[in-house]
């Protein structure tokens, strides 16, 4: 039976093993510097590259930390702050309901709220979507964090006559940091591969656009719509833009681990 | 709002702090007091102006708290209303008609929501084994050094992209089961013969789906069910060991009847992601609206019929029947997930 869970535990590893093992080998061949800087070309001409959708992934990054990181960071903030009150305990139990919550039912919830009413796709509609999908992560990590910090540090403060707004924000929030920084690029990692909440509010874009009003394209919707294209150029440029996908998001990845151990090594100063 | 209640520390058990502080810090406005401030707290803002900051510092973070709950019910207005049309119209035949046409204007979400069910537990089925043996072995039998590389790998399984998983399943995946997984089940093992396992092996198809879903809901489980497992006391398993119980023994004696709410807590969670998976899905289902008893036959699950036919909508119906479908998702899930936290929530209170 030992055993068995030895094989479980091997087993549980193999896909992740695989998946990455054929990303390399079908990605790394199509993955050139002209991935990087080059636009789309139409069906027929080889070469060309994701530049726009590159780009336009870091800008939906950009917004949805606009959206997700202030309301994430301050909810953390104040279940911590009023933990076991009946609005904190409601509120945790939400963002943890939240979390679960279909990517697509965000998506067309995004449509019904953002594109409709305004009568176009736009990137603001596709960031706000994948930014209120950050909250959830944001305000758990924040709030853990923050508890996590002595309490000794904040009566230390507010001994010294500072006030409760800059304990919290210059003492315990400096403090948890580290942590909340792991948090974040958790958050970042799981939305910037977010696909379904993109499909009807971004829409995607052939050509290269920067404009927040408009369409944008997205590393993950071009992958889409590559991989079901009878092309097989298309093809290969979804492999190495799953390839880029993937490497972005285990770099961050890596990096939240890195900056937790960090903070683990240096916990006692 | 009075000082010191501003100043009440987190904890109830602590002391409280403030009646330390009041001596050394001059209450406002008493300016021979403040001449006589020790140097440390001379130059930090006066009371009276941080009474005034707190108090928006205070409202600033309820209001980013109370964002959390606006959002969720915003959700649920605009999705249950844009879905009313088409609910009220067709009202419980919604959920039991399989017929879907958007030309006639008749829709009826009976195979797609059978779909999800499907798929999510095939993937259940698969996942749940190989995450618990995973787990148990991780916080059991493994030694130290293997522990966080391992929990780190399937950690990282989650956060590979849905659509990179959609992408390995059509061009790794698809042509496995079509060449070799699905002749073996079907002619190999004679599975054929029954109706769960006959047809043609496209492979696009219910089978696939689930075993994508399988792969993207092992890392939850797992990570819940290590959790869980962790937390069950040392006592517990040194009492069975104790009692002359083997290490297996006091596993399945001992450990697991104590973490078994939790773990179907995550079995839950994980049953949560898998209804509402949407892009390896819509990639490898095969999108078709008719529910066959074979797993080798392509369907539709709700998520992957809103992203397949959304944007080609039509008809004002068309549009709120695929908002009903979102509504009915966003419900099951909700009450999945609630059913999860409890579930773990439980646990974690019984175990500290």
């Amino acid at each position: 039976m030992v055993t068995l869970t030895c094989v479980a535990a091997a087993l549980a590893v193999v896909p992740l093993v695989v998946i990455l093992a054929y990303l390399m080998k079908q990605g790394a061949g199509s993955l050139s510097l002209d991935f990087f800087t080059r636009m789309p070309r139409p069906v027929g001409e080889p070469g060309g590259g994701m530049s726009n959708a590159i780009v336009g992934t870091l800008i939906l990054i950009g917004i949805a930390s606009a959206v997700g990181l202030p309301v994430g960071i301050g909810a953390g903030l104040y279940l911590a702050e009023h933990r076991g009150t009946r609005l904190a305990n409601g509120v945790r139990f939400l963002a943890d309901v939240l979390n679960g919550l279909p990517s697509i039912v965000m998506g067309i919830f995004a449509w019904q709220f953002l594109v409709r009413p305004f009568g176009h796709f736009s990137a603001l509609a596709g960031g706000a979507a994948i930014g209120a999908m950050m909250i959830p992560l944001v305000t758990r990590t924040t709030e853990e964090m923050v508890l996590t910090v002595p309490q000794s540090l904040r009566e230390a403060a507010l001994a010294l006559g500072y006030p409760r707004w800059r304990t919290s924000l210059q003492i315990v929030l400096r403090t948890a940091l580290g942590g909340i920084v792991t948090g974040v690029l958790v958050a970042v990692a799981r939305v910037a591969g977010e696909t379904a909440p993109l499909l009807f509010t971004v829409l995607g874009n052939e050509f290269w656009s920067t404009s927040l009003t408009q369409p944008i394209a997205a590393l993950p919707l071009q992958i889409f719509t590559y991989a079901n294209s009878p092309y097989e150029e298309w093809h290969s440029l979804a492999w190495a833009g799953a390839l880029v996908l993937i490497l972005m998001v285990l770099i961050i990845s890596l990096i939240a681990r890195v900056v937790t151990r960090a903070r683990h090594a240096g916990g006692h100063d | 709002m009075t000082f010191p209640q501003s100043m009440t520390p987190l904890n109830s058990q602590q002391p409280l702090v403030a009646t330390h502080l009041r001596p050394i810090v001059p209450p406002p406005g008493d300016a021979a007091a403040s001449l006589a401030t020790p140097p440390l707290v001379r130059g930090l803002p006066s009371i009276q102006g941080s009474v005034v900051a707190d108090r928006i510092y205070r409202g600033a973070i309820l209001f980013f708290a109370l964002c959390i709950p606006v959002l969720l019910a915003l959700i649920f207005v605009e999705v249950g209303v844009a879905g009313w049309p088409a609910l009220s119209r067709f009202g419980l035949g919604f959920l039991t008609s399989s017929t879907w046409d958007p030309v006639a204007g008749e829709f009826g979400a009976a195979p797609a929501i059978a779909g999800t069910l499907l798929t999510s537990i095939i993937a259940l089925v698969i996942a749940t084994p190989l995450a618990l043996g995973g787990a148990i072995f991780l916080s059991e039998f493994s030694p130290a050094w293997l522990k966080q590389p391992v929990s780190f790998l399937i950690d990282l399984l989650a956060a590979v992209p849905s659509v990179v998983f959609g992408l390995w399943g059509v061009f790794f995946l698809l042509p496995l089961l079509r060449t070799s997984v699905m002749p073996f089940l079907r002619d190999t093992l004679h599975l054929g013969a029954t109706p769960f396992f006959a047809g043609p092996a496209y492979g696009p198809s219910v089978l696939a789906a689930g075993l994508i879903l399988a792969v993207m809901v092992l890392p939850y489980i797992a990570a819940v069910s290590r959790e869980v497992l962790s937390a069950v006391p040392r006592s517990q398993r040194e009492a069975a060991l104790a009692l002359g119980a083997t290490r297996w023994e006091t596993i399945t004696g001992a450990v697991l009847p104590y973490a078994r709410t939790g773990i179907f807590g995550g079995i839950i969670l994980g049953l949560g992601r898998a209804l509402g998976e949407t892009m390896a899905v819509t990639m490898l289902i095969g999108n078709r609206h008719e529910l066959s008893a074979s797993l080798f036959a392509p369907g539709y699950t709700m998520a992957s019929l809103i992203a397949n036919e959304f944007s080609e909508a039509t008809t004002d119906l068309h549009l709120s029947s695929l908002m009903a479908v979102g509504f009915v998702l966003l419900l099951l899930t909700l009450v999945v997930n609630a059913l999860a936290r409890w579930l773990v929530w439980r646990v974690g209170r019984g175990g500290t």
